[in-house]
């Protein structure tokens, strides 16, 4: 296999307790620590190690957003990726307009493995993957922890609901990621400044010539329902009376 | 007339529970109509089971030797034939609708929704976002098909009344092979589903080994409750994966859940934000799944639990 494309999204990071705007316009970012969506990383650290054993001669990260996204496509660099690709734009409108997004990159650099992650932890939406794999024609195998590669064929394996399911794919291929296939790398100061030579690409999103589907327009955010404190029990019995109560025990 | 049609989620012989909160949520939609399409190598005793479900007008089957497992790649397309016609196209919001959905989705060039927790229009829907710490209301395009999956714990299970009409559907599509189903590793258990029990006990990493994990085991047997673990214990290898509940494991609402050694991380409480009851038992009184557990108890696990499930008949 040559080529690993990796997504990164810029995401608010995953210890932010993360607070709905007065206006319902979105979440607070302002200020707000951002970070390179979980599930990517994991898949980032996936293709680094396949580098390593001599299965992908190069790995790309790529990250669609705004030129903010540059930080977190220089940490990826840092762990180690070869070159990064930036596909500038405010509002992509959508997962399907990402997965283009993606696979117009594919078609331009011959890409052989896909590696995202299963969801990003801001829209919770898990679709890109799945897309991608759909309008380029090639497998997809989501929710993965495993992935064993011999030759043009990976032996998947998925954290399903009833188990763990293995997949045999054959490459070219999507492969999104869960949170057990591995524990990414720490980046290294000296890293961090190798990173800074290594290309970065910047395109806008109009270049790349897609034709955008229809956004799901976003109408308002708002807080959830707060689930009230309830009572303090102080024995084992005292808990047992107040399940009886509920008609639970 | 708003033709919906909702994809049924099967082992091979049995619907799953999925479907019939799938069909709820359909319902909820002014002048649904909805059919209900099983794609199966045999089809025959899952159709009878989604004909009797409430609110259903048609099941259709899709029945080819290639649909003996649910591949996206090899169901997509055969959904995306079959939409025609329907003007919503739902499946649940389990890793098997999360498969499926978007790959139909892009299919039929539309952006997809995931996880409606209500309907509030014909084209508006609420979902949740950030691990459910926050609510959007969304609005698809009135112009085309609306494909979705529904947060199944949002919804109650239609009743299985009904004895709708059956046919089968001829797609002629060809499927690719290039994904190849191996097998499913289960940890085969005679307890009750976890995403569809009427009660729920789970362990975390307060646990401290998979031994001790038998003390969540007999207490949840003593209750005929589900198992469920916070990610926690099922990395720290207590429990098999697919026990997690949470953001990124599974979503559940059942009557009674029971937390127990758990700390509560905000992304195992967005798992159980649905849930009727909650109880909490741990040592840590500042533990934050006290500040959603509707019956706390501060305590040794290793004492309380046996106690507890001694004391309960």
């Amino acid at each position: 296999m040559d080529k690993i494309l990796v997504g990164l999204k810029r995401v608010v990071d995953y210890n932010v307790r993360v607070r709905v705007k007065n206006d319902g316009t979105g979440v607070e970012t302002d200020g707000v620590k951002m970070s390179i969506n979980p599930f990517d990383e994991i898949a980032l650290e996936e293709a680094l190690r396949m580098k390593e054993r001599g299965d992908a001669s190069e790995v790309i990260v790529m990250s669609i957003g705004s030129s903010d996204a540059q930080q977190q496509l220089r940490t990826g660099l840092a762990m180690g990726a070869d070159r990064a690709i930036l596909v500038e734009t405010d509002n992509a409108g959508g997962s399907l307009n990402v997965a283009r997004a993606f696979k117009a990159i594919v078609d331009r650099d011959g890409i052989d493995l896909v590696m995202l992650g299963k969801q990003a932890i801001d829209g919770d939406n898990s679709q890109t993957a799945q897309m991608l794999a759909a309008i380029w024609g090639r497998p997809q195998a989501t929710f993965a922890s495993k992935i064993e590669l011999d030759g043009d064929v990976a032996t998947v394996t998925r954290e399903v609901d009833a188990g763990l399911e293995v997949l045999q794919i054959d490459l070219p291929a999507v492969v999104s990621v869960d949170l057990r296939m591995n524990e990414p790398r720490y980046v290294k100061l000296p890293d961090i400044m190798k990173a800074k030579k290594k290309p970065l690409e910047q395109i806008p999103f109009a270049e790349l010539g897609i034709e955008a589907a229809t956004e799901i327009k976003e109408n308002v955010y708002t807080p959830p329902a707060e689930r009230g404190r309830g009572v303090m029990v102080e024995d084992v019995s005292a808990l047992i009376a107040a399940l009886k109560d509920k008609g639970l025990a | 007339m708003s033709k919906v049609l909702v994809i049924a989620e099967h082992d091979g012989s049995a619907l799953n529970a999925s479907v019939a909160k799938t069909v709820a949520c359909a319902s909820c939609i002014d002048g649904a109509e909805v059919d209900i399409v099983v794609l199966a190598a045999n089809a025959g005793a899952i159709a009878q089971e989604a004909a009797q479900l409430d609110g259903v007008t048609r099941v259709l089957t899709v029945e080819r030797a290639e649909n003996e497992h649910a591949i996206a790649a090899i169901y997509g397309p055969q959904i995306a034939a079959l939409a025609d016609g329907y003007a919503y196209v739902f499946g649940p919001s389990t890793t098997f609708g999360k498969d499926l959905m978007p790959h139909v989705a892009a299919l039929l060039g539309v952006n997809q929704i995931s996880d409606i927790m209500s309907v509030e229009s014909a084209y508006t829907f609420k979902r949740p976002v950030y691990a459910g710490n926050a609510i959007v209301e969304v609005s698809a395009p009135e112009d085309s098909i609306v494909v979705a999956t529904v947060r199944i714990a949002s919804y109650g299970a239609v009743g299985a009344g009904n004895s709708a009409e059956i046919s089968s559907a001829d797609i002629a599509v060809d499927l690719p092979t290039h994904t190849r189903y191996v097998e499913l590793q289960s940890a085969a258990s005679d307890r009750p589903d976890l995403q569809t029990a009427a009660k729920v006990v789970s362990g975390g990493r307060a646990l401290g080994s998979a031994d001790s994990f038998n003390l969540i085991y007999e207490l949840a047997d003593k209750l005929g409750a589900g198992v469920g673990a916070s990610r926690a214990a099922v990395d720290a290898g207590y429990v098999p994966n697919e026990t997690q509940v949470g953001q990124t494991g599974k979503i559940i609402a059942p009557d009674l859940y029971i937390a127990i050694g758990i700390s509560g991380a905000i992304q195992h409480l967005t798992g159980i934000k649905d849930a009727g009851t909650i109880v909490a038992i741990n040592k840590d009184e500042e533990a934050p799944i006290f500040e959603v557990a509707d019956i706390g108890l501060v305590a040794d696990l290793f004492k309380a639990v046996p106690e507890l499930t001694e004391a309960l008949d």
